[in-house]
């Protein structure tokens, strides 16, 4: 038997060399990437009402998804130029390790773990959620106390699972979680009696009542909230800038929120006389400079967009099918938690 | 009258030739009655075909309400691809479709086959990928749905047969080393999931590639199915390859044919033509395991169909329809393989009939 020659082989590598595409060393300036290829690539979920789905034209919208489109108006200044990467929730971290995507948003809970030890840092919070209980009245349960020995269909790879046995273990009472890894399995498990209680983020639970149950007027969803549940966008570590421009674009659609600058009137309100807004807008002073962005960053981001309440009640709020009330999400002078560092 | 006769006979020597075979029929038929109205009821009769949400939600799953496909099946189909330019991989589609089918049917001889590949696989890559003639680029990763099914499939069968084939001639090698190499790459490959052979193709190998270079996670994804594909594969070829006589070889010799020749026209022929079946059903294995690459990040029709639904307020609670929209398309491709490999069995006379019954 005869090997092949080495000079007939080398064609074969040559293409394999060929399908090496050569590309720029990470260079560490997401901001300079995120110019050059004028498009922002985003990290969302493969779909979650009221937070990043896709429509049936493929387009994509919500909570998380308007945070992307604020931040691609701010620095491409176009909403528009957006590449959403939809991502499961075991693969989210990597692909945002890994370069893949910019930013991640993609209802994503601020942990100490994850903050810590996964070389990302979240940024800042955009909508406060905590974790629930649904469960069919024939139970005849009122509080999650009373789930003993109850078997609780949960959905994996998320801080829910681990929640769930946190809560109940400090609590002392023994339960049986039956783990799925997809949600559609998840409630229909539930749904079909596979379990006595089912949990998710509440933000969820309401909708999963109304919406997927049988008959809706036979669940409960208990009044427990048995976590706290930070969501935000993540960036990877080593880069402060695009970290700045991330936390900032967030804090100014708060900021924007509190002023009363919304997307029909941003144009007008920059003709106005308060400082503080025209600092915002950047009719006065530049802070856009200080970021590295144009000196109106913060006005695009609003009238793409709108602020912060009109992206809320748009997406989950009353203007949504989720329909669900501001509660802590509200801003911090109307009781709730919304609170932006002043852009000045 | 006579053909009342003969159909009472049939009925006769088929389905109720002794109390046995009597009580089989008589059950089924029962269990047909009890099950099949139901079916067709929410099949057809209460089932809604518009994609209108409201009247879906009015039938609440007592009928199918197929309009979930009517509204979503855009988005099912070719996934993430831009929506204004979805006829590119419609059209890639059909042409992957056309050519395949030709194959399977054996339309064309054999040279004009090979020029349809030939032609049709670029042709495909630039209607999907753009960049030319005018054409959009449209990265590997937005690609979806039906057409990355496809692909991933059809490609992963044309690799790795060849692949396959060389690896089983590997094994039966004199060398040592060669043959030591190929044992290990089968068993290795063959000793973890397809899933963590994605997950190495698309995580682990972009961080031990030299800093500087990406491969594309469409080929590194493709490259590990048909790695995957090909140990099973040369496994079924090696179980073929020994099947043959070795006095075919000593005649082979016999007639002065070298070792490779005696190969190529005597040994490989029957050993491939032996397994067949078994060929086939690492195909229709492979064609279903695609859907694996959803966990990559790539969204072929399982991942599509979710990336269509999950999200979606109103039409998230009418996934099974959705599943069995895909499966239909599932099995209508799995069924189409298990008939080519039923005429290629018997164009080499080997499919023989099922022995008649007795009575």
């Amino acid at each position: 038997m005869r090997f092949p020659n080495i000079a007939r082989t080398w064609p074969a590598a040559a293409t394999l060399l060929l399908l090496l595409q050569f590309a720029p060393a990470h260079a560490g300036k997401t901001l300079d990437q995120v110019r050059q290829r004028a498009q922002l690539v985003c990290g969302v979920s493969t779909g979650v009402i009221g937070f990043s789905s896709a429509d049936s034209q493929g387009r994509w919208n919500g909570l998380d998804v308007d945070v992307c489109r604020a931040i691609a108006a701010a620095v491409l200044n176009d909403p528009a130029k957006v590449k959403y990467v939809p991502l499961n929730a075991q693969q989210r971290f990597t692909a945002l390790q890994s370069g893949e995507v910019d930013l991640l948003s993609r209802n994503t809970t601020w942990t100490l773990t994850r903050d810590a030890s996964l070389g990302l840092h979240f940024t800042a919070v955009t909508y406060y959620d905590g974790q629930g209980f649904l469960v069919p009245k024939k139970l005849k349960v009122t509080s999650a106390r009373q789930l003993k020995n109850a078997e609780i269909c949960v959905q994996s790879g998320t801080t829910t699972e681990k929640n769930l046995s946190d809560w109940f273990k400090a609590q002392g009472i023994k339960i049986k979680p039956v783990v799925f890894e997809k949600f559609e399995a998840s409630i229909k498990a539930f749904f079909s009696g596979r379990c006595q209680a089912y949990t998710t983020d509440a933000s969820a639970l309401a909708f999963i009542r109304s919406k997927e149950a049988p008959r809706p007027e036979d669940y409960l969803v208990l009044p427990e909230l048995i976590s706290k549940e930070p969501l935000g966008p993540v960036v990877r570590r080593g880069d402060d800038e695009w970290f700045a421009i991330v936390k900032w674009v967030i804090f100014a659609l708060i900021e924007a929120e509190e002023y009363g600058i919304t997307q029909a009137n941003v144009d007008q309100m920059k003709a106005g006389t308060d400082p503080a807004i025209q600092r915002l807008l950047g009719s006065a002073e530049d802070s856009g400079k200080l970021l590295g962005l144009e000196r109106d960053w913060a006005a695009r981001a609003v009238k793409a967009v709108g602020n912060y309440g009109e992206m809320f009640q748009r997406n989950v709020g009353s203007a949504s099918p989720l329909k669900l009330p501001r509660g802590l999400n509200a801003l911090w002078n109307k009781g709730g938690l919304m609170y932006a560092p002043p852009v000045r | 009258m006579n053909q009342l006769n003969a159909t009472h006979a049939w009925l006769r020597r088929n389905l109720f030739s002794d109390a046995f075979s009597g009580t089989t029929t008589l059950l089924l038929l029962a269990g047909a009655a009890w099950w099949l109205p139901g079916l067709i009821d929410w099949m057809l009769l209460q089932a809604v075909f518009k994609p209108d949400a409201a009247a879906c939600q009015a039938v609440n799953h007592a009928g199918a309400c197929w309009g979930v496909v009517a509204e979503k099946y855009r988005v099912i189909l070719f996934g993430r691809y831009p929506h204004a330019e979805q006829w590119r991989p419609l059209l890639a589609t059909v042409l992957l479709l056309a050519v395949i089918a030709g194959s399977g049917l054996r339309l064309l001889n054999r040279r004009s086959l090979a020029a349809a590949w030939i032609l049709a696989l670029p042709a495909f890559f630039i209607l999907m990928g753009g960049g030319r003639f005018g054409l959009t680029p449209v990265g590997s990763d937005l690609w979806g749905g039906l057409p990355l099914t496809l692909l991933l499939a059809t490609t992963a069968m044309l690799m790795a047969l060849p692949l396959a084939i060389l690896v089983a001639l590997g094994r039966q090698s004199g060398l040592p080393l060669l043959r030591g190499l190929c044992q290990l790459y089968v068993e290795l490959v063959r000793g973890v999931p397809l899933i963590s052979v994605l997950f190495l193709a698309s995580f682990l190998f972009p961080i031990i590639l030299p800093q500087g270079f990406t491969i594309d996670v469409l080929l590194r994804v493709q490259a590990g199915i048909v790695l995957f594909a090909a140990a099973y594969l040369s496994e079924t070829i090696r179980g073929g390859l020994q099947a043959v006589p070795g006095g075919q070889h000593d005649a082979a010799t016999a007639l002065g044919l070298s070792r490779w020749q005696a190969m190529r026209w005597i040994i490989l022929p029957q050993a491939l033509r032996a397994v067949i079946p078994s060929m086939m059903n690492s195909a229709v294995s492979i064609f279903k395991d695609t859907s694996l690459v959803t966990v990559v990040s790539l969204y072929e029709l399982t991942g599509s169909l979710s990336l269509a639904l999950a999200g979606d307020a109103e039409w998230r609670s009418y996934y099974l329809e959705g599943y069995l929209f895909i499966g239909l398309i599932y099995w209508t491709g799995c069924y189409s393989m298990s008939r080519f490999s039923r005429t290629l069995e018997a164009g080499t006379g080997l499919l023989r009939p099922p022995v008649p019954s007795t009575a």
